[in-house]
């Protein structure tokens, strides 16, 4: 498919859209009146650059691999769900359960997360330049979120051995999440999140690190209360 | 209950069962979690007769008339619907809970007949992908190792809302069975215990579903069908809710359901008998006018071709089973009785599927016990076992003058008990009597 296709959904249906994009193994897209249509551009499996212009509903980039998503507006619950690889940015808010299990690839979010940011995640790294909801990063498993804003009640309940970074206030933290040392390898990392993200002029040493106490890492009943 | 003295009686509200658990609960400040199913008296099927042919039925001859067995599944949306040679399928059972080698044999046992094989809360393995004609691939609340590469190879999607042994409950693999191959699928680390979520992460509620519903169907090009699996909790809604978020085919599991490790409390007192189940999940599809057109697949409890009959002709187009395949490629062996004597347990009687240290080499990760079970052997056991079950239910078809086991229908049985009666909806024996309904 040539360069710069661009579809609009006023003339076709979701389906259409998703099928081209789908199908095509290169090249860059544009999406105009998504008017908050679900599951848009999921599934896709190539590198391709897709713009979708106007705000999104479910599962927009549901699934993604490879392909780099931009969505110049607000999405709806699961942005990025299950994302393999390949890059999510969303100019505006995202609503629940943003990169729920994605698995890879970086999601990023200007604006606000609401709650379950990340939850079960699975090795994706989410950089959310406003604040997130409660209960983000429930049960997440591997994997990095980074907030510039703050976090919601219960930030990392039950978690594995995601990192998470915050710069702003949290809340209260959620069953076996500890704050942790920022060691060299963590500004590291951070850094290289931020600078993905395009986070300029934000220093690595205005966050905390935040993981799991590994308390709960085997049922014990000494730890009931905190079931 | 001494046989011998009649001095000891057994008291019916601490039997031994209660008063062990009592003590085990003492010692150990933990509650009980085991596998297999609810182990107390319900009402089953076994509670309903087939009445067979009479003067006004004509029975059909055995071996020489034919009785169709084969269904298809998915032929409301999906463009390509699974076509089975039987009416029974292999229950999604997770590689994990289970060994590499049970898997291949259920793939292995189910294609040689014609059926389909479901995979579990923990991802697709190549051993059963590769050996199963037709794959449904269950997209559960933990998401372990969810990809849609995987989602794009299998035949169809099966999104578990939840299990009849746990409706409302979570999975929980112990960090005995967390070796590194089934930690690195799921994304954890080795030998921990492993929580899997009881809701899913990005959906809640029916609206909700209905969107799921259609990305996974965007994803896979509108061409699999899509399954609901639900817990036996309240069918009627659940089935409902289903077919109107767009699901091709709903799956019922009652409260006899199988599990590889639940809390004991949770498997004997959460969710209702299958009996009652079907019925009311057929009345949900009949009052939608949806029967026959989203087909329902019913768990929990199947032993024997006559479960299978009952539940056809109480209205469901399919059944599914996980106990018993187990049993039929090995599980509970008598060859192993020295071994399940050493961890205190008995051949038949065998439900600690959470160890890890089955001495049926089924469910387990450990490779020693593993190799006990040769898939080949044990695929074929499973064949064997389910062209058993589709010859008794093609029998009792004949039996009641049906050409296709799914011409049976409620009219062709009888209920032995009260109980029974009011539930499947059909007649006490003997009566026209059915509770509820008719006074
Ligand atoms: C060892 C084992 C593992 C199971 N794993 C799953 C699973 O991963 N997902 C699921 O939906 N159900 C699971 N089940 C439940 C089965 O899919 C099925 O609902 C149940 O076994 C049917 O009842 P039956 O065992 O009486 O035939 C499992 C059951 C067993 C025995």
């Amino acid at each position: 498919m040539a360069a710069n296709t661009s579809f609009d959904l006023e003339e076709i249906t979701v389906r259409q859209a998703n099928q081209a994009l789908q199908e095509a193994d290169a090249g860059s897209f544009t999406v105009a009146n998504p008017k908050g249509v679900h599951a848009l551009v999921c599934g896709l499996d190539a590198p391709l650059e897709v713009s979708i212009d106007g705000h999104v509903g479910y599962y927009c980039a549901g699934m993604n691999k490879q392909a780099e998503v931009n969505v110049d507006g607000n999405a709806g619950t699961g942005l990025a769900e299950n994302m393999m690889s390949g890059k999510v940015h969303v100019t505006g808010n995202a609503s629940q359960s943003a990169a729920a299990t994605a698995h890879g690839g970086l999601l990023v979010i200007d604006g606000n997360a609401s709650a379950r940011c990340g939850i079960s995640l699975k090795g994706a790294d989410i950089v959310v330049k406003g604040n997130v909801g409660h209960m983000s990063a429930f049960m997440a498993q591997t994997g990095n979120l980074v907030v510039l804003g703050d976090a919601g009640d219960a930030l990392g309940d039950s978690i594995y051995e995601v990192r998470l970074y915050v710069r702003g206030k949290v809340a209260s933290l959620g069953a076996d999440c500890i704050e942790k040392d920022m060691k060299q390898e963590h500004h590291d990392q951070l850094r290289a999140l931020l600078d993905a993200a395009g986070c300029e002029g934000v220093e690595t040493s205005e966050f905390k690190r935040y993981g799991s106490a590994r308390k709960l890492y085997s049922f014990n009943v000494d730890n009931v209360d905190a079931y | 209950m001494s046989n011998e003295d009649w001095g000891l009686r057994e008291s019916y509200t601490f039997d031994r069962n209660t008063i062990h658990e009592i003590q085990r609960a003492a010692n150990t400040g933990l509650y009980r979690i085991r596998g297999w199913g609810a182990k107390r008296p319900l009402p089953t099927f076994d509670d309903l007769v087939f009445l067979g042919a009479s003067a006004s039925r004509y029975p059909l001859e055995g071996y020489r008339e034919s009785c169709n067995t084969a269904v298809t599944l998915g032929t409301r949306y999906a463009k390509k619907p699974i076509e089975l040679k039987i009416p029974i399928t292999i229950a999604g059972m997770s590689f994990g809970s289970l060994s590499a080698n049970a898997k291949e044999a259920l793939g292995r046992g189910a294609s040689e007949v014609g059926t389909s094989t479901t995979t579990g809360d923990g991802g697709m393995t190549q051993e059963e992908r590769g050996h199963s004609s037709q794959l449904v691939y269950q997209y559960l609340p933990s998401r372990y190792g969810m990809n849609p590469d995987d989602l794009r190879k299998a035949d169809a999607i099966e999104i578990v809302v939840g299990q009849g042994a746990k409706p409302g409950g979570g999975g929980m693999l112990l960090g005995q069975k967390i070796t590194e191959r089934v930690a690195e699928m799921r994304n954890l680390p080795e030998g921990i215990d492993q929580r899997s979520a009881c809701r899913h992460p990005d959906w809640t509620g029916p609206d909700d579903l209905e969107i799921k519903i259609q990305e996974l169907r965007e994803i896979t090009a509108w061409e699999k069908p899509i399954y609901v699996k639900v817990g036996a909790a309240r069918p009627f809604y659940d089935t409902t809710l289903a077919v109107k978020a767009g699901a091709d085919v709903v799956v019922v599991d009652g409260m006899q359901g199988g599990t590889a490790a639940t809390q004991d409390v949770f498997i004997e007192h959460v969710g209702i008998p299958t009996l009652a189940a079907v019925r009311e999940a057929v009345r949900a599809l009949q009052e939608i006018d949806m029967h026959r057109k989203v087909q329902l697949v019913v768990a929990g409890g199947i032993r024997s071709g006559a479960d299978v009959a009952k539940a056809l002709a109480m209205g469901a187009d399919a059944v599914s089973i996980g106990t018993a395949a187990l049993i039929a490629i090995g599980d509970n062996d008598p060859e192993y009785e020295d071994d399940y004597r050493k961890i205190g347990s008995a051949a038949g009687f065998y439900e600690d599927f959470q160890a890890g240290n089955d001495p049926a080499g089924i469910t387990t990760q450990d490779p020693e016990l593993a190799k006990r079970l040769d898939p080949v052997k044990g695929g074929h056991r499973l064949a064997n076992y389910l062209r058993v079950l589709t010859l008794e239910a093609q029998t009792l078809a004949r039996a009641n003058g049906k050409s296709d086991v799914r011409s049976l229908e409620p009219e062709d049985m009888a209920a032995l008990t009260i109980e029974a009666a009011a539930m499947a909806g059909v007649p006490l024996a003997g009566t026209g009597w059915i509770p509820g309904q008719n006074g």
